[in-house]
């Protein structure tokens, strides 16, 4: 398995954002971890890339811990509103990547893709549209040929054109690789075309997690997942 | 990591270049004038130490040493509050610590790279500002004759409040997280502990000289004295301190044989009309209240004598070194804090 959480939980203060936690992503799995506003969606993925201490349980990346992952450079992740620093450029953006990840950077496909995306080298980050943000951070997280890529929603600054081409562009990226990818979004349209697999959060509780065998019932199955977890 | 540190601190490192330059040329315009006005006024008194020509020197160049100094105490509070507390605050107002945080560089390897890129710049930037100013102040400094009136404005003690005032910013961007209040913090906490240190912790580091000698009756006066903030002390004899040159005077008490201080009853038991002479705009003092005074004064004489605890000249360096210890070692502890802090860092 690429990742897994036993029993995972954290709580903030006296307010638990997540609780009992149990996941496995086999290789090469697309998750996509849907739920409304406040689900705990970015608690989770934040746990899983180290950003976050657990309360509770356990989360093993790559056979390791979150942090001893995240060092290894096999770990590609982009936060939500996919940040990058507004004073420097693209250029400089990608030479912070080859200089935080000295062992694992692709500089020709960094190169490339963000030509082939026609973002401006000696553009500013701080002036890029939302769209070209998200692809310029993407970027920096691919680059690292990571063995998992995990990205908090997103999609979520994009229109829906936009949103589209960001996802299947993502999908086709990381299949040709074999990366498996957890990605959240509280948009289920979103994981219709690109998932493989399916985890439904709601008040910071697993409520499903199940390989997607019909995307066309994809929308009903987590509609009634929502619902039941609203009734209960 | 450390390009991007670089890359980061190239704006900031600009307006410090800048200013340097600015204050560089202030002082090779202006310091040739200055260093022939001193030799004028040396020629002009020969080997006499106090002579008007040598305080006129001085007071006519009071306002640029004054400015010059205030850029000196100013330059940490800058430091402090545009290059330590954005440091890390920016990054967590912008997110970008979900973005940096995640490559393959350890928090704290992250934090030490940028401290080790921005560090040594303010101990560059400071000493250099402090080696100008206290370069351009020679002739004025040595005419003045008070090295300790102008102790934090000249050599190394600025570099440890610039060093302090850098990690006391990062340390407050590190646990408040925003940019504007940990400039605030700093500032305050700057100005805080440069007073603490100033009033209570310098006059601790070597124990003052101590001189005795018999009551003026000429010179004492009666009257209060203190300052605003730390609050002023009863009426009482006020002696002249007497002149040491470059002495830091510490206190000027009037006591007994036995040490005792003098008491205000013992003072009005003495002199019953001290105090009540005539009240109104300061004018020329009578003959009469004059005489009062100095009989007054020589009447305490005879039981009490004047008692006077100072700091020499030749102290200064120790003081300098010691205050810059001091600082240092406060800058490293902050640096600790800040590396505990951000390992226990949530979110």
């Amino acid at each position: 398995m690429i990742l897994e959480t036993e029993a995972l939980a954290k709580r903030y203060r006296r307010r638990w954002a997540l609780r009992d936690c149990t996941l496995a992503v086999p290789e090469g799995a697309i998750v996509g971890l849907v739920g409304p506003n406040g689900a705990g969606k970015t608690t989770l993925l934040q746990l899983i890339v180290g950003l976050l201490p657990p309360t509770a349980g356990a989360v093993r990346v790559l056979g390791g811990t979150p942090d001893a992952a995240m060092r290894s450079g096999r770990v590609g992740f982009v936060a939500q509103d996919a940040p990058t620093y507004a004073g420097l450029t693209v250029a400089d953006h990608l030479s912070l990547g080859a200089g935080l990840n000295p062992h694992r950077w692709d500089a020709a496909a960094a190169r490339q893709r963000v030509e082939r995306l026609g973002l401006p080298s000696g553009q500013r980050a701080g002036r890029l549209s939302g769209g070209q943000r998200a692809q310029l951070a993407l970027t920096l997280a691919l680059s690292k040929r990571p063995d998992l890529l995990v990205l908090d929603e997103p999609a979520a600054s994009l229109d829906p054109l936009a949103r589209r081409a960001f996802l299947d562009e993502t999908v086709a990226a990381t299949t040709a690789t074999g990366t498996a990818v957890v990605l959240s979004t509280h948009l289920v349209a979103d994981l219709a075309h690109t998932c493989t697999h399916l985890v439904v959060v709601a008040g910071g509780r697993i409520r499903l997690a199940e390989a997607i065998a019909d995307p066309t019932e994809l929308e009903r199955v987590v509609l009634d997942e929502l619902g039941r977890a609203e009734a209960a | 990591m450390i390009r991007l540190a670089l890359r980061q601190f190239r704006t900031s490192a600009w307006t410090a270049v800048v200013g340097l330059v600015v204050v560089a040329a202030a002082v090779l315009a202006t310091r040739p004038h200055l260093a022939d006005a001193a030799a004028a006024a040396r020629r002009a008194c020969g080997s006499e130490p106090h002579c008007p020509a040598l305080t006129a020197f001085a007071l006519d160049n009071t306002a640029a040493r004054t400015v010059f100094g205030l850029v000196v105490i100013v330059a940490p509070a800058l430091i402090g509050a545009f290059w330590g507390a954005p440091l890390v605050a920016r990054e967590f107002e912008a997110g970008t610590h979900r973005l940096v945080w995640a490559q393959s560089i350890s928090r704290s390897r992250w934090l030490a790279v940028k401290l080790a890129v921005v560090g040594p710049a303010t101990v560059v930037a400071t000493a250099l500002l402090s080696a100008l100013v206290t370069w351009w102040a020679a002739p004025l400094d040595h005419a003045a004759a008070a090295v300790y009136g102008t102790f934090d404005q000249r050599d190394i003690v600025p570099i440890g409040y610039a060093l302090f005032a850098f990690a006391f910013g990062v340390a407050a961007g590190l646990t408040i997280r925003r940019t504007l209040p940990a400039m605030a913090v700093t500032l305050a906490g700057l100005l805080a502990v440069r007073i603490v240190v100033t009033e209570w912790i310098r006059p601790l580091v070597v124990a003052p000289r101590v001189v005795s000698m018999p009551l003026d009756p000429d010179t004492t006066g009666y009257g209060w004295g203190g300052n605003i903030l730390l609050g002023v002390g009863p009426s009482t004899l006020q002696p002249t301190t007497p002149d040491i040159p470059n002495a830091w005077i510490q206190s000027v008490r009037v006591v007994d044989a036995a040490g005792a201080p003098l008491t205000d009853q013992a003072l009005k038991a003495t002199c019953p009309t001290l105090g009540q002479g005539p009240r109104g705009p300061a004018g020329p003092v009578p003959e009469a209240v004059r005489q009062q005074m100095h009989d007054c004064v020589a009447r305490i004489g005879e039981h009490h004598h004047e008692v006077v605890t100072y700091q020499p000249g030749d102290r200064y360096w120790t003081f300098q070194w010691w205050e810059l210890a001091l600082f240092v070692l406060l800058t490293a502890l902050l640096c600790g804090y800040a590396c505990y802090r951000l390992r226990r860092f949530r979110g």
